[in-house]
């Protein structure tokens, strides 16, 4: 169930070095409690900095709780009243995929963290982290935008006539529903862009007198030219799958062997072994790159 | 004519399925969420999503049997038109979520698979896997972003409804909004504005809602006049497990594939669960509603894990309540293909895994079954009239309510998989009703004067100003939400008693004069969610005191709202004759109860910030009210009492609910 740790590389510059250097080893290691090390940022393109809390050790406590307890008490070791840490949930039972962070170094929602295990692994002290291939919106906020950006993209729906009664769906093998099933379950939460060598941030700043338009405008060309990541192709499957999806399958070929395209996947095939809900990514790779093959193949020859 | 606009609050079923299908009637739709479509609450709905469909046809059920089942349920609370017209749509709800790419569990033949689900006989829930809520959430973001591609949806993802705008005919004309990253306030004009933002979990400190589920938008329209009906009504749902954080629900797909809910009868046997023998196992739900067995409707299943633990002393564990939920003699295949959500989630927070060991399970603060009220029209028959711009409208003119957000379909307690159903056919069907209700006015509200906008968005920015300077010396707004949650949980779920009703009323007045002054630590202008949680606790008030207000004075037993002091008589007498008069009596006092209750609470917020109750007659045409006992070991007497008594009268039969 838990995948054995693994630690991304920090490729962050702006990190100022190591905090909290005033405990002791017999606080950290106190049983009825623990620090919590939360790298900040106040806001987009900011100096990061470190911050540790104290938190008191209750039962069934996950990173949730704890970020729950810091807000409550938003006091650091040192006694320094601050603002609440800043982080981003919502259903605390790994279904919407909002909680992703960096815990101990590893990409994983908060809410599925429990403390019990990450102080049996790291005994008296937990490390939280926003992911780096997102620009920082606020402390553990990411921007996130990109992926649903590429959604859009690689046109991840059902491309229905209209929303009236035209009797049910096609029927489906259970062998299709299965594979299908495992596709949909992708709750965008970025796990695998994070863990993936080819899918680099992009961070961009709104030039001195340039409209929230052209910004906006910038900003979707440069997702539009990068790397769509496994999530949006597994998406691709899921959809070309789909007996009324795969009506349209070439527009979703077209963009996979386009500008940022299953191409650029360098097989590292770590994607597949961060994703939270067990999704078979490289499967999805693999395939979609068979059909991108197929796809380019039939193109030249105007099939 | 410029297009027509309209603005919804909450971007989950109900929400998206307002948004696809206005979008195709060419309205320009503006989204507003506090989180991102996509990871909206309807992702935690697990078991399914209720329709009579071709296999439980043939085996008898009906559309009227869904719609009958759905107001037995609700102890017959709900008005029923608009109840028939949700079951009658329900199969093409389906059908549509089918062809839109929802990945329903499939039969060998390839067909949509189908569980049973509380509160029904019928096999009637059509499901994938255990994340069905999620699944169908998805397949609507999808088509929420396909029309955001087209140009026709926006969405604004991190955004906090503030108010409503209204013009001087008293008209919802659009919203006043605050961007949660940038803090930036801002107006929507619209021509409709719908609120689809879920329920209020969050005023019970823990429940299994998402922590979205605040309740706030619900809150702030009722504060600027809107009404909230039958308030008290809140389902706690039989089988969840603690967390600090948050009580996670495993669903109740768990025993409508055929799991078993039971004691040890030694209290706190110390022996594994799988060493006690079948003999000294207690199977309570089975034994006391041998016709339904671990389907019973959710408040019964919770009232009774509560008798079994407190009353009877038999918890599984002395130092924490909880019971044995078992899924243990299931075939693997069926719990890797129906059930593998909710087995993960109970493995990944509790560490056990529930294929080999019971799992421990506890009930927990679920769904809102009030909600705003909203209107319906209805022809003389008692059917629905689709399309009306009544529908869901509520009693702000241009202000609809859709979903779990209403109180309209599940009266006083909701059946399992209905929620779903009720959020995309409130959603889809309300899409014709606001383009009756805009073609129908005769200067849109979106062409408001801009001073109007300006005006409510300034008296925000204000508010959102005088709250920033408060600073950080106030009572602790995150400790004063656990005391909200402690009160509210003690007071108003499972067991009510007008004492404690009554207390907790008090202390939530007093926690809510200190609400006014909660610290706000954080007093920066970027993404400041401590301000946003503030001003969103300050909100919870009014809706806390609307629940107390209405479950103090509902002076009876009624679905979720349970009241030992009003408790039904017993029917306890060993003699045959005495039995008899005892069951006769039980039918006086079911009678007085409903000329008494059978009413909707209604609410509206009064200048004094204290809600101001009525009371409307409930539209029971189609169903006749009868006893709701679901096959209560030892109530036939009951039953055949009542039948006794209708037939006398020669009232129109009664619909049983035979398989």
């Amino acid at each position: 169930m838990d995948r054995p740790s693994e630690r991304i590389e920090d490729t962050r510059s702006g990190s100022r070095g190591s905090p909290s250097g005033s405990m002791t080893s017999a606080e950290a290691n106190a049983a009825d409690s623990f620090l919590v090390r939360v790298l900040r940022q106040d806001g987009p393109g900011l100096t990061s900095y470190w911050e540790t809390h104290r938190v008191a050790r209750e039962p069934d406590m996950n990173c949730i709780s704890v970020l729950q307890k810091i807000a409550e008490r938003a006091e650091t070791i040192e006694g320094r009243r601050v603002a609440p840490v800043a982080w981003e949930c919502n259903c605390l039972e790994e279904v919407c995929g909002a909680c992703t962070m960096l815990i101990n170094g590893r990409v994983r929602q908060a809410c599925t963290a429990l403390v019990d295990r990450l102080l049996a692994d790291r005994p008296g002290e937990i490390e939280l982290r926003p992911m780096t291939k997102f620009p920082v919106i606020r402390d553990l906020v990411v921007d996130r935008s990109r992926v649903f950006a590429a959604l859009r993209k690689v046109k991840a729906w059902v491309p229905v006539d209209s929303y009236l009664d035209m009797g049910a769906g096609p029927r489906q093998s259970q062998e299709d529903q299965e594979l299908a099933y495992q596709y949909s379950k992708c709750m965008s939460c970025g796990c695998c862009l994070e863990a993936c060598p080819q899918f680099l941030k992009i961070e961009l700043v709104r030039g001195k007198g340039e409209s929230e338009t052209d910004f906006r405008r910038r900003l979707d060309e440069a997702n539009r030219q990068a790397f769509l990541g496994a999530h949006a192709i597994a998406q691709v499957e899921l959809f070309n799958l789909n007996p009324i999806g795969s009506m349209t399958a070439r527009q979703r070929l077209d963009v996979l062997t386009g500008e940022g395209g299953v191409q650029i996947c360098g097989k590292a095939q770590n994607c597949v072994k961060v994703c939270p809900k067990g999704i078979p990514l490289t499967t999805a790779i693999a395939r979609a790159n068979r059909a991108a093959v197929r796809h380019v193949v039939r193109k030249w020859f105007d099939l | 004519m410029p297009v027509p606009r309209v603005v919804i609050i909450g971007g989950g079923l109900a929400g998206s399925a307002a948004a696809m299908k206005l979008a195709e009637l060419e309205f320009d739709v503006s989204v507003v969420s506090l989180t991102p479509l996509k990871r909206s609450h309807s992702a935690c709905a697990q078991g399914g999503i209720n329709s009579v469909n071709d296999l439980t046809r043939q085996l008898g059920d009906s559309e009227w049997k869904h719609f009958d089942d759905t107001v037995y349920g609700g102890d017959f609370l709900q008005h029923q038109p608009p109840v028939k017209a949700m079951a009658d749509w329900a199969p093409r709800i389906i059908d549509l979520m089918d062809r839109l790419g929802v990945t329903f569990n499939r039969t060998p033949e390839g067909f949509r698979d189908q569980r049973r689900f509380g509160g029904t006989l019928y096999r009637r829930t059509a499901f994938a896997g255990a994340t069905t809520g999620q699944q169908l959430l998805y397949a609507l973001d999808e088509q929420v972003r396909r029309w955001e591609c087209a140009g026709r949806v926006k969405k604004y993802e991190s955004a906090d409804f503030l108010g409503l705008a209204l013009d001087d005919h008293g008209r919802a004309c659009g919203c006043v909004v605050q961007d949660i990253q940038s803090m930036e306030i801002f107006t929507l004009p619209a021509d409709a504005v719908i609120i689809a933002s879920g329920g209020c979990g969050a005023l019970f400190g823990r429940s299994t809602n998402s922590m979205a589920c605040l309740g706030s938008a619900v809150s702030r329209v009722f504060q600027q006049g809107a009404r909230y009906a039958n308030g008290e009504f809140i389902q706690v749902h039989p089988t969840a497990i603690p967390g600090a954080d948050k009580l996670r629900l495993i669903s109740e797909s768990a025993r409508g594939e055929g799991g078993r809910v039971w004691v040890p009868r030694r209290p706190q046997d110390p022996r594994r669960p799988q060493d006690i023998p079948e003999s000294e196992r207690y199977y309570f739900l089975e034994d006391r509603y041998p016709k339904y067995g671990n389907l019973v409707p959710r408040d019964i299943a919770t009232r009774e894990i509560f008798r079994i633990c407190i009353e009877d002393g038999l918890s599984v564990q002395a130092d924490r309540m909880c019971v044995y939920l078992d899924v243990t003699h299931l075939p693997r295949d069926v719990l890797d293909r129906k059930l593998a959500g909710i087995l993960e989630i109970y493995e990944k927070f509790q560490g056990a895994d529930p294929r080999t060991a019971p799992m421990k399970i506890f009930p927990a603060v679920h769904y809102t079954m009030g909600g705003l009220w909203c209107d319906y029209e209805r022809t003389n028959d008692g059917e629905l009239v689709v399309g009306s711009p009544r529908n869901q409208q509520t009693n702000i003119p241009g202000l609809y309510a859709i979903g779990e957000c209403d109180y309209q379909f599940h009266g006083a307690n909701r059946l399992g998989a209905n929620s779903l159903i009720a959020c995309i056919f409130s959603g889809v069907t309300v899409a014709p009703g606001i383009a009756a209700y805009v073609d129908a006015q005769q200067r849109r509200p979106a062409e408001t004067p801009a001073s109007v906008f300006e005006q409510s968005r300034r008296a925000h920015q204000e508010q959102y100003d005088r709250l920033i300077a408060r600073g950080g010396d106030g009572p602790n707004p995150y400790r004063l939400h656990q005391q909200l949650g402690a009160a509210m949980t003690r007071a108003a779920t499972v067991i009510r008693r007008n004492a404690e009703l009554d207390a907790a009323y008090q202390e939530v007045c007093a926690l809510e004069e200190q609400s006014q002054r909660a610290a706000v630590a954080d007093r920066s202008g970027w993404a400041n969610q401590n301000a946003v949680f503030v001003r969103a606790l300050a909100d919870m008030f009014p809706l806390a005191k609307t629940i107390l207000r209405g479950a103090r004075l509902r002076d009876e037993c009624r679905g979720a709202h349970y009241k030992p002091e009003f408790e039904m008589p017993a029917v306890d007498s060993n003699d045959p004759q005495q039995r008899k008069l005892q069951a006769e009596r039980w039918c006086d006092v079911f009678e007085e109860n409903n000329r008494r209750w059978l009413k909707t609470t209604v609410a509206s917020w009064s200048s004094e910030r204290q809600p101001e109750i009525c009371y409307e007659p409930v539209d029971t045409s189609l169903i006749p009210p009868r006893p709701r006992l679901y096959g209560l070991a030892g109530a036939d007497v009951i039953e055949q009492a009542w039948r006794t008594r209708q037939s006398r009268r020669e009232l129109q039969p009664l619909v049983h609910v035979e398989p």
